[in-house]
């Protein structure tokens, strides 16, 4: 009969040997094993205190980028909502006053900037999209939570912390998948 | 060198210099019972942190460690838990045998202490049918895991139950024989006495090849009797929830999970007793510098290694096997351990007859 996969296997019908019939042989395999396992390397880590390394590619939250001097560069053009497959983007933009110019990089900026991050499915493809470098998934993973309503990040949340009022917490946020 | 018979004797004496023969008795009585109370609370918490550490060791796990130092104040802060939780009496429970029957178990595991022999000449009781006695008090058990099966009106308890009742009855027959191997061999039923002829060597060894398929007999039957895993059909999680104690909560199902644990240290420390020589040190031949520094090792630690080592067997069972089904669990018992177990009785009494062993 043609087999489905290369992997099957015929199963094995013969009646039990006097070995296998008086279960002790496989007894003692069962507790060497249980035995060895103890002098095994753990397979767990403590977890908060230590950390699994994670590859390069790995994406995580997102980060809304600012410039060297600290102004938006978002400029709310959609570009990333529309890329996004599992629509976790939500936006409003606004015209940039006069006097806001060490706010924003351009006229337009993001009023309103939500990721839903219980649709997102971390893909990358906003990051991809856009074409301002504004934004990028960091190697930090979404934290733990009791209510749907905190999973929605505003601004507030995705920015990234100011790089000459906090330069630690920039270079931190910045990691190394930003393109600098 | 301290040891527990030493403080005993000054207890006792200055008790009975400072009060008169009554007063003594009673304050030696409420000195025990504080002991073996105190005892039951620092081995459960022992045993059970034991358990999941070797649990997750076997799995390949780190186990608890986050409170206290590695994780060894775990099962005080489990305590801690359980004793602020509501003891709940479901409705249509038999309210009365529902809140005995923990007690019951826990009275058992206490009353069976009392003639186990700790360190040398340290016994609470040693009288002359020990062997009987102990035997005797671990079939009540099997009325307390009754009780709380078919006080709690809840059909995966009363299954547990008779699951249980099945299974301690038949494997008490194995554990039995096993034991009565020893007796014959020592033509004593004194734990003591039984202890003190291990003197020159232990059972397990003095006895040949029967002594070792008694000593085999008895650790698989007492797993059994204990309820553990791969025999652990009276509480069987997967498939009775909980079994016995489902309907138990807080301290009432504390005092179950307590005596479980009591049960096995009970059961390890008369098979260290009986067949590892109790507190007898290991001695090999005429190695006289090696006997020395053998018996330079306090009684009691000999007592608590021996009996902890057979712990961790049981332990390493647990987490070793799958759990058997109810007709290959009596299957084991009536069809295989019971003829062995008698075939070896056999034996055992030819070779005492015929003064074969050492």
């Amino acid at each position: 009969m043609p087999t489905l996969t290369s992997r099957a296997k015929q199963v094995d019908r013969r009646p039990m040997s006097l070995a296998e019939k008086l279960y002790l042989p496989a007894i003692f395999k069962g507790m060497a094993i249980t035995m060895i396992h103890v002098f095994k390397k753990k397979a767990t880590i403590n977890y908060p205190e230590q950390k699994r390394p994670f590859s390069p590619v790995f994406r995580g939250l997102h980060i809304l980028n600012r410039d060297e001097e600290g102004r938006e560069r978002c400029t709310a053009c959609g570009l990333c909502a529309v890329a996004c497959p599992a629509e976790a983007i939500t936006m409003e933009g606004a015209e940039r006053q006069p006097g806001e110019e060490h706010l924003y990089r351009e006229e337009k900026y993001a009023a309103k900037y939500e990721i839903n991050m219980l649709r997102c499915i971390f893909c990358g493809l906003c990051e991809e999209a856009c074409p301002k470098d504004a934004i990028y998934l960091s190697e930090t993973f979404a934290p733990s939570n009791f209510n749907r309503a905190s999973f929605i990040y505003g601004k507030e949340e995705l920015r990234i912390p100011h790089p000459k009022e906090d330069p630690e917490g920039y270079k931190k946020a910045l990691g190394n998948r930003a393109k600098k | 060198m301290w040891s527990f018979s030493k403080i005993a004797n000054i207890i006792h004496e200055w008790l009975s210099q400072t009060f008169n023969v009554t007063w003594t008795t009673i304050i030696e009585m409420v000195i025990a019972g504080v002991a073996v109370i105190s005892l039951f609370a620092v081995l459960g918490l022992v045993l059970v942190i034991m358990e999941r550490k070797v649990s997750a060791w076997m799995q390949i796990r780190l186990g608890p460690n986050r409170v206290g130092p590695k994780g060894l104040l775990q099962s005080l802060a489990d305590t801690l838990k359980l004793l602020v939780k509501e003891g709940m009496t479901p409705n249509g429970a038999d309210k009365f045998l529902f809140n005995l029957a923990p007690f019951i178990a826990m009275m058992v595991a206490m009353l069976l202490l009392a003639p186990i022999a700790f360190a040398k000449d340290f016994q609470l009781w040693d009288l002359n049918i020990g062997v009987l006695y102990v035997s005797a008090i671990s079939s009540i058990s099997v009325i307390s895991i009754l009780m709380a099966g078919w006080a709690s009106n809840n059909k995966y308890s009363l299954l547990g139950a008779m699951r249980s009742g099945a299974q301690i009855v038949s494997y008490e027959l194995s554990a039995g024989l096993s034991v009565l191997a020893i007796v014959v061999l020592t033509g004593s039923l004194q734990l003591s006495e039984i202890v003190n002829s291990q003197a020159n060597g232990w059972w397990i060894f003095k006895g040949h090849i029967p002594a070792i398929i008694a000593f085999i007999t008895f650790i698989i039957a007492v797993t059994a009797e204990t309820n553990r895993a791969p025999f652990d059909l009276a509480e069987a999680e997967s498939e009775l929830t909980a079994g016995f104690h489902t309907e138990y909560s807080g301290m009432k199902f504390a005092l179950f999970f307590l005596a479980e644990y009591a049960n096995v240290f009970i059961v390890c420390a008369i098979g260290a007793t009986l067949f590892l020589g109790g507190w007898m040190p290991f001695h090999i031949g005429n190695w006289n510098g090696f006997n020395n520094i053998m018996d330079w090792i306090p009684s009691s630690v000999w007592f608590f290694g021996k009996t902890f080592f057979l712990i961790f067997l049981i332990m390493w069972f647990r987490w070793t096997f799958p759990r058997l089904r109810i007709d290959q669990l009596l299957n084991l018992e009536w069809k295989y351990l019971l003829p062995i177990s008698m075939v070896n009785i056999l034996l055992v009494t030819a070779m005492a007859i015929l003064k074969w062993h050492f």
